[in-house]
């Protein structure tokens, strides 16, 4: 390993020069506790990391320039696979920052349903991410309890959008279809075997030893450091910051719900496992509000320049049928100028920045992966820890491939 | 609320910024490049913007200068967001880093500097971070084809 050339090396390592008694290790790319493929380059003292490179790109599929190239619509399935335990949050906020730059607001029930989708999907994200950590610090008992309840929604949620994880579900100014006629009855079920589940994973958690002294003390970061490493999501508030963007800076109907922001105060995994795990029940509890609310009246908005006439109207007039072809072929044509959409994501906020030229294909389509900054301050969340802490610290993280890579 | 953020750095600076607007709500400020790094450490210092959301660029290709730096701030104690621009240019364009100001700036500077080949000067450790070693080009620049296909990197022990 030492004749090598290590140009894509930090650049203050020198192998060569290594202190007395340390050793380079590599972590990945395919490793159990990786889940995707990560690389982590440790120096190690002993047990001790005195230093780190994580390395990421392998599973960039070039999300940005893709969408420079293809209308709006057509963005949405793409971003279904960005983070692709939470489809419904990514599909949701790409159509409001659409919907923002063109300056419409979609139907009162549109917005619900969307409120109602993306809280299920936060629900299938913290679920995922407290079973496969518990899983990789060999709890997997826990893992087949939490991917229970992820199977029951995944099952809800396909009901809705026709697709378990890759729903494509909504469009600029609407989504798909509307909510099945049974889904009140449905969600109800399903939140009882969620519950149940949720209650007797917390039950072999919370107050495990083994857990506990996993992830108590590891990882742990001060607010203001986290500020300036732009974290967000559970990571930033499990050192103690109330910053949702549901809270913040309220997008479709959020600012008519009753709903806590739990947050922590050590900044450790242990607090970010804590937050999740109440964060799921406040996401039950927007659900069944948003449900008890739920508003009558069509899903997608009147305008036929922006959503597809019904078929009977296609074959029916000429207008109707224009606005189809136009609709299909050029896609919406929101106006030039450029704007930034953020909402609340799993690991914390997605923003979508678009600049447009007028045209039927953005310009310019960025995301802004909540787990990016995470992932760049994994280094700094590890160093000085044992390597078996790297594990419940990166399943703390909850780093999704497919939003870190693009 | 609105126009306090964008008058009070007009005022600041008023040689340096080139351009303010708040379309759909969201205010913008472009600045010149020379002053990127005093008007950001101005942001950050006297309007508490702690928080940099993001940092990304964009290629105009026809225009000159070609490519803009944009940062989305974003401030934990007042709640409020500002978009900061920074156009440039050039055969080899290059800015001021802004990890020393926030150091969550890093790896967003690694991978504007990978997608689009703008420099960073000061930054600690500017490498590639999505694409590999040995990538040729930088993919999101608008003269990067679509399809383009690289050349086999050769095996290394």
């Amino acid at each position: 390993m030492t004749d090598r050339k290590h140009s894509e090396l930090p650049k203050n390592w020198e192998l060569e020069k290594l202190e007395d008694g340390r050793m380079v290790l590599n972590m990945g790319p395919s490793h159990p506790a990786m889940h995707g493929i990560v690389r982590v380059l440790l120096t190690v003292q002993g047990e001790r990391i005195a230093d780190s490179d994580v390395e990421i790109g392998y599973l960039h599929r070039g999300f940005e320039k893709t969408c420079e190239n293809v209308t709006y619509n057509q963005c949405v399935p793409y971003t279904d696979r960005l983070n692709y335990v939470s489809p419904f949050i990514n599909n949701v906020g790409f159509a409001l920052a659409v919907e923002k730059l063109m300056g419409i607001e979609t139907p009162a029930r549109c917005q619900y349903i969307r409120v109602i989708m993306s809280e299920l999907s936060r629900l299938t994200d913290h679920l995922t991410c407290i079973g496969a950590n518990a899983m990789e610090l060999s709890a997997f008992t826990v893992y087949f309890y939490l991917i229970n309840a992820r199977e029951a929604l995944y099952r809800l949620t396909d009901s809705v959008a026709g697709g378990r994880i890759t729903p494509a579900y909504t469009r600029v100014g609407g989504v798909t279809r509307d909510l099945p006629p049974d889904f009140k009855a449905a969600t109800a079920e399903v939140f009882k075997t969620v519950r149940k589940n949720l209650s007797d994973a917390e039950k072999m958690l919370t107050r495990n030893r083994i857990f506990y002294d996993r992830l108590h003390n590891t990882g742990v970061i001060g607010k203001e450091e986290a500020i300036a490493r732009s974290f967000t999501g559970p990571v930033l508030r499990s050192t103690g910051v109330p910053l949702d963007v549901r809270k913040a800076t309220p997008y479709l109907v959020y600012d008519r719900f009753d709903f806590d922001i739990p947050v922590g105060s050590n900044g450790d995994n242990y607090d970010r496992y804590l937050v999740r795990i109440e964060e799921m029940k406040q996401s039950m509890r927007i659900v069944e509000q948003a449900l008890a609310q739920l508003p009558g009246g069509p899903v997608n908005h009147p305008d036929y320049g922006v959503t597809l006439p019904p078929k009977e109207e296609v074959y029916g007039n000429i207008e109707a049928l224009m606005a189809h072809f136009k609709l299909t072929f050029e896609g919406v044509k929101p106006p030039r100028g450029e704007v930034y959409q953020a909402v609340e994501g799993g690991n914390g906020e997605v923003g979508f920045y678009i600049v447009s030229d007028g045209t039927g294909n953005p310009w310019r389509l960025r995301v802004r992966p909540p787990c990016f900054p995470l992932t760049a301050g994994l280094s700094r969340l590890i160093k000085g820890a044992y390597i078996a802490d790297i594990v419940s610290t990166f399943g703390q993280v909850n780093m999704i491939g497919g939003e870190l890579e693009r | 609320m609105t126009s306090y953020l964008i008058e009070t750095v007009r005022s600041k600076f008023p040689d340096a910024v080139l351009e303010t607007h708040s379309f759909r709500g969201d205010e913008t400020v472009a600045v010149k490049k020379e002053a990127l790094a005093d008007v950001a450490a101005f942001l950050r210092d006297e309007l508490g913007f702690d928080m940099l959301m993001d940092l990304t660029a964009a290629d105009y290709l026809p225009r000159e200068p070609r490519y803009e730096l944009v940062c989305h701030f974003y401030s934990t104690k007042h709640n409020y967001r500002l978009r900061l621009k920074c156009p440039v240019g050039g055969e080899q364009p290059a800015l001021a880093s802004l990890t020393p100001l926030w150091p969550g700036a890093n790896w967003f500077e690694r991978e504007v500097w990978d997608m689009y080949g703008i420099k960073f000067e000061g930054h600690p450790d500017l490498r590639r971070v999505l694409m590999y070693d040995g990538f040729e080009g930088h993919p999101l620049r608008k003269d990067y084809p679509l399809k383009k296909r690289q050349p086999r990197i050769a095996h290394r022990d």
